[in-house]
């Protein structure tokens, strides 16, 4: 049976129970998630999954089933549930229902890859984490070593009751290690290139030869050792330079989460929690200094980013769209429900959803900053700089409901003083209030220094969904920044 | 729905299709259902049906593990296939058990805690609707905005092994998490239960929308120290982050904050905590990702930390280990994840005791011995800063009150806190009766509502 008549089965169906509007998505995942740790594998794991997920619209309310069964039967009977459950959404409305229009696609695309991860043996990636390992745990005052590769394969089929009929295949590759070094009273950890996994891309095999992996287990576990004997960060005002995994995550919290319009709207309020960022303030509002440039781009253009795709799960074509141009807040991420909001005529393109048993929402694509115009190396950025921190791999995150206020704690630093790189400084921490701290960034670097990093687990929406999401950032520069906080 | 037999009528057939030493099936799944509601609107409406087959294989002190979400011939064989092409590969773990057999250890209670109720399992989108409409009519009568969940699911689990090992647990659940909102201020809480007839949401949503109101026009205070009472919801999402440092494997990996404290009088000496998973206020399944029955483990005594759990191979790699005349009694507790895998084991039934009879305060009596304090409804996005003495960041959120000469005087900004969990810990000056609790960064617990002294604000946010 083709995907094709199962789709039309499911779309069918709702049709005929009363549905003004249906898609379905019949999607195939496989994955495999390979550990080691302190010389022995902890992980090693596969995972096949195949569903189908029936959104509909009835009676002008939404409904969603899903189902792991793609027997006819089972898939016209989960097309009736959606219209079921559309009807008993209808019972409790106070707002209308209506989508932006999309011309229907039809579509073959299948992401960018040299070497499809499943097609490398097992051998080759044990040995791998297993060289890994062993280099880290040749630094004396180790104490736990743990290193990883994940890969995916998500493969997508999109029909809905307009004529859009899309197939996509994706492949998704991650890899990375922790260290941590316990002595005393410490525990102290770094990680690399970037915390909690590694750097997700939506890349081949190719990805891991990129990362050096063992090229760089030596120097990071040496750090890990050496943060016992550095001085803690101190607290004040300061002049801070993130690098660019930091600047990132900075980018995914205070930005790519305030621009979700289903956030600003309310329709997260009970969980993700909601935005300052009021519609008033499109087009209103200074977000960020003159040379904060901001983009959610979702094209192949933009690059590997774990929020590249050619459309979203609403059928909408991967765009470009400008959030921050020269400081100015000029766009939200939206959908075809929402997009009338702030008076688009069409929907930005960015639903997404976490597998075929879950709904489409508003999610972070690539949300990026653009690199400086000018060529600006991180030595030369250093150099410039007579007096600051400089803070290298999130270590805790942590911002409120409306996206105000944040606290990140980065696992290392270095002190800059006379434009070099000083002491190592432990335990850093900065904190501060969204558009007051992008108002107080001075410089960022450039393009060369850019790089487009992943972050695969973006927790939103009840129940809960994990998205990947892509972040294009470089090592930037902030003035009057507070530091240390968090241990006052 | 997946039953018993139907389990092991799986495992029969996958042990004829498997060349391994020992074969393990945990097969999980149902029917989950959510209404979500928004702007007095229910905007999602979802519902899954499904379950997952997750194949693990020994192979000469090896393994692995492979996941299905079919349970066709095809795709058993598959799966099995993958499984024990990843466990071949490997080299031989001499820490690696065989799985496990019946009966060792044996079941602490003669009975399984029924957590299946019809009642429950039967609910439909009408009824979830009808009940949302409710939660609606409340915040219109306030003039009030409500967004929230009301969700409900019928779900199993079973872990079947080639050695013997039968075990199956159903269980239904019915939640409802609340969130009112007005101009300046908001109002929430959050119940779940097996049994949907423990659910009052219409309570539920008065208490919310009472915050709500309360809260409005919030006063500005400065960061500080502050006497804060924290309802169970705020001190469950706090303290729900040490318990992944209760385990064996943690304390083994030297990544636990108990490393070198345990038998120390850590905690204030009214802290007193176990592992239950038999409290009638608990939920989830009687046995852990090895289908050993988990027994009663009391993690912590009058502030001392007593215990750790463990998983079957923790336990004997800690045995064997030069910590083991440090950390207590260790014995199999029924408290693995599903092997393979990189944590070890946790704890997940916490149970707080409450305070000695006659010592139980209520949140109102909190608030009527406080001079000048801080109520907390809910915190938000909690993460840990420092692991030792497990400094935790977070944001007060959906209420939080200045409370002055004993009564509640009117909602305050919301806080950044940076505070120890040891050093809270060690402050708690008053306790209430323990409830089953749900927040957002931890599972659910049974937990009390709790006064601590000097509780550590260091920012102030805009609302």
């Amino acid at each position: 049976m083709s995907m094709k008549e199962i789709g039309a089965w499911a779309l069918d169906t709702a049709k005929s129970r009363g549905a003004t509007y249906g898609d379905a998505r019949i999607v195939d995942e496989r994955s495999r998630a390979l550990m080691t740790k302190n010389g022995k594998v902890a992980h090693a794991a596969d995972s096949e999954s195949l569903g189908i997920g029936i959104r509909v619209i009835a009676e002008n309310a939404w409904g969603f089933a899903a189902t792991d069964d793609l027997s006819r039967s089972s898939v016209e009977a989960t097309a009736a549930k959606a219209v079921s459950i559309a009807r008993a959404s209808a019972k409790v409305k106070a707002q209308e229902l209506r989508l932006a229009d999309e011309k229907p696609a039809v579509a073959d695309w299948t992401s960018p890859h040299q070497i499809d991860p499943f097609t490398t043996s097992l051998e080759q990636n044990l040995d791998l984490l297993m060289q890994v390992d062993a280099e880290l745990r040749k630094v004396d005052g180790v104490t736990l070593a743990e290193a990883n590769v994940n890969f995916r394969k998500c493969e997508q089929w999109f029909y809905s009751t307009e004529g859009s009929d899309i197939h996509q295949k994706r492949f998704i590759t991650g890899a990375g290690f922790d260290v941590y070094s316990f002595a005393g009273t410490e525990i102290q950890k770094r990680s690399y290139p970037n915390s909690f996994g590694g750097q997700y891309q939506n890349n081949g095999y190719e990805l891991i030869a990129e990362l050096d992996l063992v090229g760089n287990a030596g120097r990071i576990a040496e750090q890990a050792v050496a943060l016992h004997k550095a001085d803690q960060c101190p607290q004040g005002n300061f002049t801070l330079i993130l690098d660019s995994s930091q600047l990132g995550l900075q980018i995914h919290e205070s930005i790519g989460h305030p621009i979700e319009l289903d956030r600003v709207l309310g329709m997260e309020a009970n969980f993700a929690g909601t935005s300052f960022l009021t519609t008033e303030k499109l087009r209103n509002l200074k977000y960020g200094s003159d040379i904060v440039n901001v983009v959610a781009d979702a094209t192949q253009q933009h690059g590997p980013g774990l929020g590249t795709f050619a459309y979203d799960d609403e059928g909408v074509a991967a765009q470009c769209t400008p959030i921050i141009t020269k400081g100015e807040f000029i766009g939200y991420l939206t959908s075809r429900e929402t997009a009338h909001a702030v008076g688009d005529t069409r929907s930005n393109g960015t639903m997404r959803a976490e597998g075929w048993n879950r709904i489409p929402i508003i999610r972070m694509t690539n949300i990026s900053i653009l690199p400086g115009e000018k060529p600006l190396t991180f030595d030369q950025l250093i150099s410039n700089t007579d007096d600051g921190i400089f803070m290298q791999t999130n270590r805790s995150w942590s911002i409120d409901d409306k996206r105000y206020n944040f606290q990140f704690g980065c696992e290392i630093a270095w002190e800059i003083k006379g434009g070099k790189l000083g002491r190592m400084l432990k335990n850093p921490s900065y904190s501060g209030i969204t558009t007051e701290f992008w108002n107080s960034m001075d410089a960022i670097c450039s393009r060369d220094q850019w790089t487009l990093w992943g972050t695969p687990n973006c927790g939103k929406a009840q129940p809960m969904q994990t998205m990947g999401t892509g972040h294009g950032a470089a090592p930037a520069r902030f003035r009057n920044v507070k530091v240390g906080s968090a241990f006052r | 729905m997946m039953t018993p037999e139907r389990a092991q009528e799986l495992l029969d057939k996958a042990k004829k299709l498997t060349s391994a030493d020992d074969i393990e099936l945990i097969i999980g799944g149902g029917r989950n259902a959510l209404t979500r509601f928004a702007n007095n609107t229910i905007h999602q409406n979802v519902a899954e049906e499904g379950f997952v087959i997750s194949v693990r294989t020994v192979i000469d002190g090896k393994t692995a593990r492979a996941t299905t979400n079919k349970s066709d011939d095809d795709s058993l064989r598959r799966a099995i296939k993958s499984a024990e092409e990843l466990t071949r590969v490997q080299e031989r773990d001499p820490d690696l058990l065989p799985m496990a057999s019946p009966g060792d250890p044996p079941r602490p209670h003669a009975n399984r805690p029924s957590r299946h109720f019809a009642s429950t399992a039967a609910i439909t989108p009408e009824d979830r609707a009808a009940g949302v409409g409710k939660i609606v009519d409340i915040a219109k009568k306030h003039s009030l905005v409500t967004a929230g969940i009301y969700s409900t699911s019928d779900t199993f689990e079973a872990l079947v092994n080639s050695r013997g090992v039968n075990t199956f647990h159903a269980e239904t659940k019915a939640e409802v998490s609340i969130t009112m909102l007005a101009g300046d201020s908001s109002g929430w809480q959050k119940a779940n239960s097996p049994n949907v007839g423990n659910i009052d949401a219409a309570h539920l949503a008065e208490v919310a929308a009472r915050k709500a109101l309360g809260s409005a026009k919030p006063t500005e205070l400065p960061p500080g120290k502050y006497a804060v009472i924290l309802e169970p919801a705020a001190a469950l999402d706090l303290v729900g982050f040490m318990f992944y440092d209760f385990g064996g494997q943690a304390v083994l990996d030297e990544r636990s904050f108990l490393s070198n404290r345990i038998g120390t009088n850590l905690f204030g000496e009214n802290i007193t905590i176990e592992d239950n998973a038999y409290h009638p206020l608990q939920s989830g399944a009687p046995f852990d990702g090895e289908g050993v029955p988990r027994q009663r483990v009391t993690l912590v005594e009058d502030g001392v930390i007593k215990s750790l759990v463990y998983a079957r191979g923790t336990a004997a790699k800690m045995r064997a280990s030069e910590l083991a005349d440090k950390v207590g009694e260790i014995r199999v507790t029924g408290h693995g994840f599903a092997l393979p895998n990189d944590m070890g084991d946790a704890p997940m039934n916490i149970v707080f005791s409450g305070p000695p009879t006659g010592q139980t305060k209520t949140v109102d009596e909190m608030i009527a011995s406080t001079e000048r304090g801080v109520l907390v409804t809910r915190c938000w996005y909690i993460r840990e800063v420092e692991p030792y003495e497990k400094i935790l960041t977070g944001m007060t959120r959906d209420g939080t009150f200045l409370v002055e000469d004993g009564k509640i005087k009117g909602g305050v900004r919301n806080f950044r806190f940076n505070q120890g969990l040891v050093h809270l810990l060690n402050n708690v000056e008053q306790m209430g009766t323990p409830v089953r609790a749900s927040g957002e960064e931890a599972f659910d617990m049974v937990v009390p509502a709790m006064k601590v002294r000097e509780f550590n604000f260091t920012e102030v946010t805009k609302f």
